[in-house]
């Protein structure tokens, strides 16, 4: 009887255990898709034990458009407005990797002017660029006002884009040969003024709020340090890897267009942490502004796109007196230019990192191939390995400094 | 650690300092409009609604050439076309879907007559998916509502071009 009773009462004990016999098992929690701080469509499926997260899990391709495959079945100039698409806060850097990939299989010389408006309007979209990711991620770790002002400073860049090209974000500004249109003068001294006086003063004002905030940096510093040989391992690029102190930039080690005469610094960070990613795209904005402001003093004259008559259309004055010239006009827009037969691949310093395209000819007027090599995409899959350890609340501070678009990286 | 910074960091320093910068900020002029009522400034080269223009005497312009058909990366034109009883080539149908237009400018770059052109209208938004099938009595409508405004907008861009 008493042996029964011990079997019931044990039985009893298993169903309701107490408070010190509790089992705790780790739980599993989406972050997104649709969460203001993950930055567009990412799904991060945690696996949390309390609140310290143990594994994470990027599901990606939520954005998925298959503009790679569209690209096959479009003239190269007609698949330029794609790539504004790709990386939708800094369409131009994508435009400028895709026109310079077809100029290497071209073998096309690009007028001097046009290279120094191209990399003028690129630096253009590196600070339109940060000013969007340096004030999500303020964001991202609670603090509101320096957003708004750096709003004010991304909003004067979407301007300009659009008094250049006609639209204040997908520009399709950049053309193999060289740029669209010439800018007025106007628009140039306006940036100039710009750059002197609103920009500087709105960004340092803005950055002052954060920079030495106690919360701030209790929430970035030491959060996610990626040692140099770490963040070499993972394929960093761009500030994700300079922010781990490899000075590490496209525009000095491999110069493309005129950044070969631009002088300009490469900040790099010393601890690897969020912060210092953050300040070194900080101090990456106020680079780009003196690479602008250098172009301004030194910008020629000149045609503003090659005059190779075979791939960038004649000028509209031109095609209306000029038999030929109509014909190279009829000519482009619809055939389109065929490109040699080879590959090439070429990789820009975009504000996120290396943004390279990798293009096959096969002689046609079509690419055969366009691989888009994204840097969100090699930033994401160390997601898992910077995140571990740290608190729920980190996750969005390290994806902030991240600066991940899901435009480019599910393509 | 130094005094200044000990004493820095007991009278929250940084906050303070902050605090006043965005005191400063708040009697600043405000950054934001009132939109409907007004509105920021477009340049010329401004890449909005479709439209197809007309000749000053009421002809229009469009001969049915399809270079925007053509060169359209989005395929959102589709263009027919047929003489007409006085013997000149005219399009019969010239529809614009523009839920697939992607405003790339393509089309008024190679339209060799610039008849269609992209104008400063962004306020086209509509209720339903069917009004944003235009047709060509659409376009030219626009063409005739925006007419002034595109004219002064090619001039002001006609020595880039």
């Amino acid at each position: 009887m008493t042996d029964h009773v011990a079997e019931l009462e044990a039985q009893v004990d298993a169903l309701n255990p107490t408070p010190g016999d509790v089992e705790i098992q780790n739980y599993t929690i989406n972050f997104g898709p649709q969460h203001p701080a993950a930055h567009g469509v990412l799904r991060l499926v945690l696996e949390l034990d309390g609140e310290i997260v143990e594994r994470v899990d990027p599901h990606i391709g939520l954005l998925h458009r298959g503009t790679e495959k569209l690209i096959e079945y479009k003239t190269y100039l007609q698949a330029l407005p794609y790539f504004d698409r790709l990386d939708y806060c800094s369409p131009l850097a994508m435009e400028h990797s895709y026109v310079l990939a077809i100029e290497k299989l071209l073998d096309l010389e690009v007028p001097l002017r046009a290279q120094y408006l191209r990399v003028f309007f690129a630096e253009l979209t590196r600070i339109c660029n940060h000013m969007l990711n340096l004030g999500s991620h303020v964001m991202d770790v609670g603090a509101m006002t320096p957003n708004l002002w750096l709003f004010e400073i991304r909003e004067d860049c979407l301007n300009f884009f659009e008094r250049a090209s006609g639209a204040r974000m997908h520009s399709a500004y950049f053309r193999p040969g060289g740029v669209h249109q010439d800018v007025p003068l106007k628009l140039l001294t306006d940036i100039g003024d710009w750059l002197d006086k609103r920009m500087p003063e709105l960004f340092e004002d803005a950055i002052s709020l954060v920079a030495d905030n106690r919360i701030f940096k209790q929430r970035n510093v030491d959060i996610a340090v990626v040692s140099k040989d770490d963040a070499v391992k993972w394929g960093f690029s761009g500030p994700m890897i300079r922010g781990s102190g490899i000075p590490w930039d496209l525009r000095k080690s491999q110069p493309y267009d005129v950044y070969d005469r631009m002088d300009f610094d490469v900040p790099v960070g010393t601890r690897g942490d969020c912060y210092d990613r953050f300040m070194v795209r900080v101090e990456e904005v106020r680079q780009s502004a003196r690479i602008m402001k250098q172009c301004l003093r030194d910008m020629p004259e000149g045609p503003i796109a090659s005059l190779d008559r075979k791939v960038v259309p004649p000028k509209r004055g031109e095609m209306k007196r000029s038999m030929e010239a109509l014909i190279h006009h009829f000519k482009l827009y619809t055939e389109g230019f065929h490109v040699p037969a080879g590959s090439v691949y070429v990789a820009t310093e975009s504000p996120k990192g290396e943004f390279g395209v990798y293009l096959v000819s096969d002689g046609s007027n079509k690419p055969y191939r366009c691989k888009i090599r994204p840097t969100a995409f090699s930033h994401l899959q160390a997601m898992d390995f910077m995140t571990r350890g740290h608190m729920l609340a980190d996750a969005t501070a390290i994806l902030g400094a991240m600066d991940i678009v899901f435009g480019e990286c599910d393509r | 650690m130094s005094i200044a910074h000990l004493i820095k960091s007991f009278t929250l320093w940084e906050f303070v300092k902050a605090h006043a910068l965005t005191l400063k900020y708040f009697f600043k002029a405000k950054a934001t409009i009132n939109y409907p009522y007004e509105k920021n400034p477009l340049s010329p080269r401004f890449r909005g609604e479709h439209a197809l223009r007309r000749y000053p005497n009421g002809e229009e312009r469009c001969i049915a050439c399809k270079l925007c058909e053509a060169v359209c990366p989005a395929q959102a034109i589709t263009i027919e076309a047929e003489p007409r009883d006085d013997g000149s080539r005219r399009t019969t149908r010239y529809d614009i879907d523009m839920t697939k237009c992607i405003f790339c400018g393509f089309c008024q770059e190679a339209c060799p007559v610039d008849a269609i052109v992209e104008g400063p209208n962004f306020e086209y938004a509509t209720e339903t998916r069917e009004e944003l099938l235009y047709d060509k009595s659409k376009l030219l409508d626009n063409g005739d509502k925006w007419e002034r405004a595109i004219a002064a907008n090619l001039a002001a861009d006609a020595p880039y071009r």
